[in-house]
């Protein structure tokens, strides 16, 4: 009975979105203006039943009801109970299912919170809103529905693959999807600004929080997606270019850009028409990237052929969403009166110069990710690696990054070279001091040798806004800049550290030899069999020591599941402030020696810390913005109310 | 600088500036692709058309039964790799996936090396326990190509 009424809910849910989005569109035209105070609550009930319908799911795997086709393809009884919880997610129809609760959720908060924006411009958003998440109803109800029963439940699940069964990456996908979800929201926004042409200040303002958001969410998602990478797949690597990672990166690359385009909006008025296109094309990377994910064609377009249903409908939506989106800017972009102007050498000027590094950055990745998808088509099979993508990045990456160092340094509007002279004859010295004092005294690359003297020249030049001010004073949007920017500069300090110095040893050892590999040196103590719930493993100990220090034991784990039969490599890490250790276990050789791979990888941890910054700077940001919203609401009905005191009085 | 051009004049500065690296980045990015894009190759491909040594390729096949040899070093193996043609020996240093063995299909990305060995960097080998028969003979290239491509992932 529960998947019944989880499937209930789905399409009274769905019901509810084809009524916001009647309410809201005809609420618009004069005469049909009862109709519009039903979409606040239906978007507000919608929320509540979709979420009600994803926790049936939860429940369902929870207790691991095999009758219910989803359950039984992807669970097992002898998993432990956070992989079965997560499990819900793990797999297609789950994880469509949480993208259309996260998106509903946010058509029901921007209903009950959002009040900055004229009426109108508010229908027009939640119906632009309803819109969208009825295209990915139907997808899930008609192509993709959860709650299917099987006729006779098999005996016992399928299990779920090893390489998910990690509390890291339990939490990845969600993560994500809030991220890419909250672009939707961005979307909608520009949908119903352009629906009644209030492309405004106020509709930055009204936007930004959901960009943040969804930007935050994308960054701790792809950090959180890196480290997992790097410790699960055991080759050491942080960054592979693969295409789900790039699904990740583009709307980010997109998000980055709309989040500085719509500040300048909201604070200056001007890029009107420039930041509506970006919110489309943040949206339309949402979609690639789900469609990258979710078809099936990264294994080949070959297998994406045989099942197209499912490819197919996200491509139809993905077609119809930004098809119309782009037809709707194009016949109203000419209304959008041109925003103020600035000159080049302005805060303006920067950060148009960060959205087009951005975007050319972005247009990079999307042809390297979609070129070997078109290859493939006429059966020539090429793959697109770190060759292509480090330098061609690169070229607009480190120039950017040098702009961000000054750009905040800038006034709005235009300013005097003459001003900021001194900052940045300072940071250019400071470049290339470090640039020459790393040439000379180690042999590094040329990408990493740039990275090192871009990413002092950011981490300087990020914090000269703060010289000068009242740091107690300064708003938190400003700290948020501060710190994501200072973040920026540790995790680029990471990628050149570890890129230029890390060292590498395999070998195969005898029980007792010593390993030495940068300043650390490892002696293998033991290996010995383990076994977990759904696992079992060979489990080495090997004691290691930092220079002189004290010796700690480490146990990386060779490991074999057997529902379904996979073997993974569970590497161990020993963190030091300054980098780690990483640990792999291999095979055993014939002659009973065992295959060792042991790095020292110095200061990779900082691409993480990095990353967890460029967040927190977020945090800050979007903490700041509510706060303000918050007060001066509070303030207006203050006011509002003394108002009607006084009329009262007279 | 800033005073001696006229606003719209400025609009048109960034516009030129945003159009250049637009239009500089597709260029990049279609020359680097050319140039970066690693190729697919079966082993009897590779001998007829044979790659210039140390261009980054991927190699293809199936394992060949017998061929897997450890070298006293512990960590490097050598091996056959086949369509049913022709075989390409490899060189491979480093710990070998899982479920890498004789008669199922591998994918070793790499270059080849001056004494037509192949020195794979990496290897691809299937995940899962399902024993592939070794039917490449009499099919044709595409076939075999799709055969080796569908035991990846």
């Amino acid at each position: 009975m529960i998947a019944e009424f989880g499937l209930v809910c789905l399409w009274l849910a769905a019901a509810l979105a084809g009524l916001q989005l009647v309410a809201g569109l005809l609420g618009l035209k004069s005469g049909w203006e009862g109709l519009a105070v039903l979409t606040r609550p239906a978007a507000l009930v919608q929320a509540l039943l979709c979420l009600v319908s994803f926790l049936t799911l939860v429940v369902l795997f929870a207790r691991t009801d095999l009758s219910v086709a989803l359950v039984a393809a992807n669970s097992h009884s002898a998993k432990p109970m956070v992989f079965k919880l997560s499990g819900t997610w793990g797999n297609h129809e789950g994880s469509m299912l949480l993208w259309v609760t996260v998106m509903s959720v946010a058509g029901g908060l921007i209903a009950s919170v959002e009040r900055r924006l004229p009426e109108r411009t508010m229908l027009a958003t939640l119906g632009a809103q309803a819109f969208v998440a009825l295209g990915f109803y139907a997808f899930l109800l008609f192509a993709s529905n959860p709650f299917e029963r099987l006729p006779s439940p098999p005996p016992e699940g399928n299990g779920l693959n090893p390489l998910l069964q990690d509390i890291g990456l339990a939490f990845h996908p969600p993560t994500l999807y809030v991220g890419y979800v909250g672009l939707s929201v961005a979307f909608s926004f520009v949908v119903g600004a352009l629906l009644t042409r209030q492309v405004t200040p106020d509709f930055a303002k009204a936007m930004r929080p959901w960009v943040l958001g969804a930007w935050l969410f994308l960054t701790l998602g792809i950090t959180a997606g890196s480290y997992w990478a790097y410790y699960e797949l055991g080759w050491g690597g942080w960054w592979f270019w693969d295409p789900t990672e790039n699904a990740s990166l583009m709307p980010w690359l997109a998000a980055t850009a709309l989040l500085h385009s719509a500040s300048v909006l909201a604070a200056r008025d001007a890029l009107r028409a420039w930041t509506v296109m970006l919110g489309v094309i943040a949206f339309s990377m949402s979609m690639v990237g789900t469609f990258l994910v979710r078809s099936g064609i990264l294994t080949s377009v070959h297998a994406f052929a045989v099942d197209p249903e499912r490819g197919g409908f996200i491509l139809a939506l993905l077609a119809i969403n930004i098809g119309m989106a782009l037809a709707l800017f194009a016949t109203r972009a000419g209304t959008v009166a041109e925003g103020e102007r600035f000159s080049v050498l302005s805060r303006e000027g920067a950060l148009v110069i960060n959205n087009v590094a951005l975007s050319a950055i972005l247009g990079v990745v999307l042809l390297g990710t979609l070129y070997p998808l078109l290859t493939e088509a006429f059966d020539v099979r090429v793959s697109v690696g770190p060759p292509y993508f480090n330098p061609v990045t690169a070229i607009f990456a480190l120039p950017m990054l040098l702009v961000l160092a000054v750009g905040p340094l800038l006034r709005w509007r235009g300013d005097k070279l003459a001003r900021v002279r001194w900052p940045m004859v300072a940071l250019a010295v400071l470049g290339l001091v470090v640039l020459a004092g790393v040439a000379l005294l180690s042999d590094v690359g040329l990408l990493p040798l740039l990275g090192f003297a871009v990413a002092a020249v950011v981490l300087v030049g990020s914090l000269l806004p703060l010289k000068g001010r009242n740091l107690l004073r300064l708003p938190l949007a400003t700290w948020g800049m501060v710190v994501a920017h200072f973040g920026v500069g540790i995790a680029l300090f990471g990628m050149a550290a570890d890129t230029a110095f890390q060292t590498e040893r395999l070998v195969a050892a005898n029980v007792g030899d010593v390993i030495e590999v940068g300043p650390w040196s490892a002696r293998l103590e033991s290996v010995a069999p383990v076994a977990g719930p759904n696992w079992t493993a060979l489990e080495a100990a090997i004691a290691v020591r930092h220079g002189d220090g004290a010796e700690t034991l480490t146990h990386p784990q060779a490991r074999s599941f057997w529902s379904p039969p996979t073997e993974t490599s569970e590497v161990s890490l020993v963190t030091r402030w300054n980098g780690q250790l990483y640990v792999a276990l291999g095979d055993q050789a014939q002659d009973g020696r065992w295959q060792l791979r042991l790095w020292w990888k110095p200061f990779v941890t900082w691409i993480w810390y990095g990353g967890l910054l460029i967040a927190l700077g977020g945090v800050l940001a979007l903490l700041g913005r509510v706060l303000t919203d918050v007060r001066r609401r509070r303030a207006s009905t203050l006011i509002a109310a003394r108002r009607g005191d006084a009329e009262v009085a007279a | 600088m800033t005073s001696a051009i006229k606003p719209k004049h400025q609009r048109l500065v960034l516009l030129v500036i945003a159009l250049v690296a637009l239009v500089g980045a597709g260029l990049l990015a279609a020359w680097a692709l050319r140039n970066q894009a690693s190729y697919f190759y079966l082993p009897s491909e590779i001998v007829e058309q044979a790659p210039a040594p140390d261009e980054d390729l991927r190699l293809g096949g199936m394992v060949e039964p017998g061929s897997i040899q450890p070298q006293p070093d512990g960590v490097t193996i050598r091996f056959a790799v086949g369509d049913g043609t022709t075989t390409v020996p490899v060189s491979f240093t480093g710990i070998a996936p899982a479920l890498f063995q004789e008669n199922s299909g591998v994918v070793a990305e790499g270059y080849m090396g001056q004494d037509g060995t192949f020195v794979a960097t990496n290897l691809l080998a299937k995940h899962d326990e399902n024993y592939m028969p070794r039917e490449l003979e009499g099919m044709s290239r595409e076939q075999a190509r799709q055969r080796i491509e569908a035991t990846l992932e």
